[in-house]
């Protein structure tokens, strides 16, 4: 039982002014009193802020954890923010002050404090805590002064944590303070510290609330598939320190959910926690009475058609990547970026991210240069999405499914990649020739094609691709040296 | 060949030959090369019994180039002697003469010349004898005309000493007839043509034995991708279970329905930029259906459900935000909303396989862009039973029996399972899958029945792809680097049988 206690000697106060609402608004405050460290605790102490820090304080950016030598210091504190150049003070294993100027500049390089810098760096102050001396506790989020350094010796242990977001900072608290209060004197007791806001409102914390919540004992039984007593599923519940009884009329269990438990929000919490103490591999296997008629997505099952027959047809198949650079679908094939409405993507980490594709051709191109040692002809096909923007879906793009091959040999091959279209129209019923439902080809043009060597072809009443000889410059380009033909249609007209 | 003059005289000469004949010899008679009559030799033992060949080896003595050389022109020391006449030569003149240097000193041996050192113009040569015999001129020849044995062992040798001789070995046939000798041999057939199977001819003739240990010709075929053939097997299985194809043709996506309609808060680091990709252009979803938006908003932020909610404070914009889906739960969460607005409630199983992006750390098994698998049961009562027994029968279709279930997290499902499964090969157990029941708080507010559960569960395609086809690294699979040989060779894809040899199981 986690117990907050009222110290009789004087309570630590942190006083939140008004400047911190535009930059780190919130603050709660507790005392670990009378603490044993031992080198194990003491480096287990240091490990859980750390994971607090990455995980649900989001890299610092919600809530960063400041924990410090009591007796090195003097209350009642102040957190404020000030203009970087006002704040100076010895940081943490540093040997001299700094101003908050000099620091961001010094962990610039710390392959540690880097990530945590843009939290305030460009704000116009920066959050800054003091004890009544003029000592500088800490500077979230970023590093904690030197001078209330916790050591393994350290007996009393005044924890800050500050951020953004209320709910986890108390959560965080909680979670360090029920933690290790194992190793205060007064175990499991942890000693109460007030926060007092701009508004003048005091609150006192840690909250280290219990909670009780009810659950009916069939619910469990209903939701995890097996038939336990009210007074089991009670039993199994305390063994994952969730302490429970049956009350009422037999049928519901009351539990008490402790602070450490901040991720029990809802009954299927509890649930999980009784499943988990049943035994997972425990519960018996049944199969669900749901009956259904399975259903095909159409345009799968037509790709899946598709498939076999290009490979009957002598073709074989590759798989490439949906994202490229932007010279893949534009500069190489004599394009603009801007003409290809493709999609962008924003920060790409290489410039192998830049873009969604929107033709499948320079991945089986790629898919070519790659296999440069293998014998001629070369003759892939891949039948996948493209992407490209489209303002009347509700995000503002949309896939098509295109069918893409190329024949690369000595020779380009026209009337190969030809013949393959004339199967595939054969394969999809539609018979060449202007009638309707019937599909033609008309000498076109295009920057990525050998000009003479190139057709579009029209389906159904709507263009729905090209095919042709590979331009040389786009074939040098790709870095291949043979002659290349392709043909690339929108499939889901033959839907 | 066997056809050819040479075997057809072999033959010849054999009938008349009186137990066998040397290859070598035959060879030296008709005066072609060695290897001639040994290539004779050899398709006529291809023919059967018509002759046998025993392999001899046999020790001659040949001369060298130089042996040669000097058989012709004579040797050294003989054309040093030739050159001097009566009246002598200076001894640095001599030198210079072809055979001079090497010549000399074997003449003076022989006491064939002598040096006058005290001659006026410098040392000076002589004959000492008027004629010399060309003994070692009159051995090579000897040799050269077949007639080694003629010469004494150490006279041999010394020959052999100078480098004028070489002792070689000969490897020769001895042929005698065989069981079925003849001397006509017919031309062996390969093929059966329509030509002999009109005329009948085919009954006469022989037909040259055909190679069974070499390959034959491969097919000119095409090949299906190794990884879309294991696509394949997935789908047959779902729908052989009942499952219905979810839509999956988007690859992007809001972050409202791949995040925050799934129970995800905004605040959670998978949406941070590490871990996924958000979009320049479109950076923003134009369109949320409002009233579901408002629902999903006050359940993170308040609760409600039954819940107590995430308490902070949700941001539309933030749901607005466009990215590459992380997963395609996505999908599910937009089919079971539509599936909510189909009144009254019928029950559903869905399927998807599709391209998912990771904007995280590559390495030999991660990529940027992978396929997820994802099943969804919704029914009224279902349990973690039943979603172990509908996992049980899944992976029996992959032929995996052996199944355990591990606790684990998800954000948007609650309880939470890892299936694991024991790999033969490993001998230990890997992870084979993720699963679980989705929150109330993300199936509520889309308005499906309270008493509705949907389990689900899912596992990426490409690692039992790279487990099947023992594929380390994925590259070879996924992408323009594959190795396309490996598409060529990869064999069927049956998911429920073992593959060939253990010697490539290794996890990927």
């Amino acid at each position: 039982m986690y117990k907050r206690v009222i110290p009789n000697g004087e309570i630590q106060k942190l006083i939140i002014t008004e400047e911190t609402a535009k930059i780190r608004p919130y603050a709660v405050v507790a005392v670990l009193r009378n603490i044993k460290f031992t080198k194990d605790r003491y480096e287990s102490f240091i490990e859980l802020q750390e994971k607090l820090h990455q995980n649900i304080c989001r890299k610092r950016a919600l809530v960063a954890i400041g924990t410090h030598d009591l007796d090195t210091l003097s209350g009642p504190f102040t957190y404020t923010a000030k203009k970087p150049s006002d704040i100076k003070f010895k940081p943490l294993n540093k040997t001299k002050e700094y101003t908050a100027c000099e620091l961001m500049n010094i962990y610039k390089t710390d392959n540690h404090l880097k990530h945590y810098l843009h939290i305030i760096e460009n704000k116009p102050l920066y959050p800054v805590i003091y004890d009544s001396n003029g000592v500088v506790l800490s500077m979230p989020p970023v590093i904690n002064g030197h001078h209330s350094k916790i050591t393994v010796n350290t007996r009393n242990i005044f924890i800050e944590c500050t951020g953004t977001d209320f709910t986890k900072a108390k959560i965080v608290l909680d979670i360090i303070v029920t933690t290790f209060s194992e190793y205060c004197e007064n175990q499991f007791t942890v000693e109460a510290a007030e926060v007092v806001f701009p508004n003048g409102k005091l609150h006192t914390f840690p909250e280290l609330a219990y909670r009780k919540e009810m659950v009916r004992a069939d619910l469990i039984n209903k939701k995890v598939g097996i038939r336990e007593t009210p007074e089991n599923l009670a039993k199994l519940l305390t063994r994952m320190c969730l302490k429970s009884e049956v009350i009422g009329d037999g049928n519901q269990i009351e539990i008490e959910i402790p602070p450490t438990r901040a991720d029990i929000i809802h009954a299927c919490d509890i649930i999980e926690d009784a499943a988990i103490a049943y035994g997972y591999n425990n519960i018996q296997m049944t199969l669900p009475k749901t009956y259904t008629i399975a259903n095909q997505f159409p345009l799968n099952k037509l790709t899946e058609l598709l498939r076999h027959d290009m490979a009957a047809a002598g073709f074989t198949e590759a798989l490439t990547f949906a994202l490229c650079s932007q010279e893949d679908i534009a500069d190489k094939l004599g394009l603009d970026i801007s003409a290809t409405k493709a999609v962008l993507i924003s920060n790409p980490k290489t410039a192998e991210f830049q873009v969604a594709r929107t033709t499948l051709l320079p991945g089986l191109l790629k898919t070519i240069a790659a296999n440069r040692k293998m014998p001629l002809p070369l003759k892939l096909f891949e039948i996948s999405d493209i992407v490209i923007k489209d303002s009347s879906r509700d995000v503002g793009a949309r896939n098509y499914r295109h069918l893409c091959a190329v024949y690369y040999n000595k020779n380009p091959g026209f009337e190969i990649i030809h013949g393959l279209l004339d199967r595939i129209m054969q394969l999809l019923d539609v018979p060449p020739g202007e009638k309707k439902g019937g599909y033609v080809i008309r000498a076109s043009e295009g920057p990525a094609f050998f000009p003479g060597r190139c057709a579009e072809i029209f389906a159904r009443g709507q263009s729905i691709g090209k095919l042709g000889v590979l331009h040389p410059d786009v074939i040098t380009k790709f870095e291949l040296t043979m002659p290349c033909s392709c043909v690339e249609i929108n499939i889901e007209p033959f839907l | 060949m066997a056809d050819g003059p040479v075997a057809e005289v072999l033959l010849q000469r054999l009938e008349a030959a009186d137990g066998g004949l040397d290859s070598a010899e035959l060879a030296a008679e008709l005066g072609v090369e060695h290897q001639t009559v040994v290539g004779a030799v050899k398709s006529l033992q291809a023919l059967g019994e018509i002759i046998e060949a025993e392999l001899r080896s046999t020790k001659r003595w040949e001369l060298t180039t130089e042996g040669e050389e000097i058989a012709r022109e004579g040797s050294h020391e003989a054309r040093v002697f030739r050159s001097v006449p009566p009246e002598g030569l200076p001894q640095s003149e001599l030198m210079r003469l072809p055979s001079g240097k090497v010549g000399f000193s074997k003449a003076m041996s022989n006491k064939w010349i002598r040096v006058d050192k005290s001659a006026a113009d410098g040392p000076r040569v002589f004959r000492v004898v008027d004629s010399v015999e060309d003994e070692v001129q009159r051995r090579l020849q000897l040799v050269q005309g077949g007639q080694a044995e003629k010469l004494g062992e150490k006279e041999r040798s010394e020959l052999r000493k100078r480098k004028l001789l070489t002792e070689v070995n000969l490897k020769t046939y001895w042929v005698s007839k065989g069981s079925a000798f003849s001397t006509s041999i017919s031309k062996q057939e390969t093929e059966l043509s329509p030509e002999m199977i009109s005329s009948g001819s085919w009954r006469d003739r022989p037909f040259k034995p055909y190679n069974f240990s070499a390959h034959g010709v491969l097919p000119d075929s095409g090949h299906l991708h190794p990884l879309l053939k294991v696509r394949t097997q997935f789908r047959q299985i779902f729908l052989e279970m009942g499952f219905t194809e979810m839509p999956t043709d988007s690859y992007i996506e809001s972050s409202f329905w791949n995040f925050d309609a799934l129970f995800q808060p905004q605040q959670h680091p998978a949406r941070d930029q590490h871990d996924t990709f958000f979009l320049r252009d479109p950076a923003q979803a134009q369109q949320l259906p409002m009233d579901y938006v408002h629902r999903v908003k006050r359940t993170h932020s308040q609760g409600g459900y039954g819940s107590q909610g995430y308490k902070y404070n949700w941001k539309l914009d933030e749901a607005r935000k466009n990215l590459l889906r992380t997963h395609t739960t996505s999908a599910s969460a937009r089919a079971l909303y539509r599936l909510a607005q189909k009144k009254p409630f019928t029950a559903a199983k869905y399927f998807s396989i599709d391209r998912v992006f990771r904007n995280e750390t590559l390495d030999a098994t991660h990529l940027a862009e992978f396929h997820q698998i994802e099943g969804v049961v919704a029914d009224h009562g279902l349990t973690l039973g039943h979603l172990m027994g509908v996992l049980r029968e899944f992976f029996t279709k992959l032929g995996i029996t052996q199944l355990r279930f591990k606790p684990t997290y998800n954000p948007y499902t609650e309880p939470s399972m890892e299936v694991f499964s024991y790999h033969q090969g490993l001998k230990k157990w890997v992870e084979v899958g993720n699963s679980g029941i989705f929150r109330p708080e993300m199936l509520l507010p889309m308005g499906l029945p309270e008493n509705v559960s949907v389990i689900a569960w899912g596992l990426s395609l490409e690692r039992p792809t790279m487990i099947k086809y023992g594929i380390n690294n994925i590259r070879e699979l996924v992408g323009h680097k594959v190795n396309l040989q490996m598409v060529y060779d990869s064999p069927l894809c049956r998911l429920d049988a073992e593959r060939g040899p253990p010697s490539t199981q290794e996890a990927a």
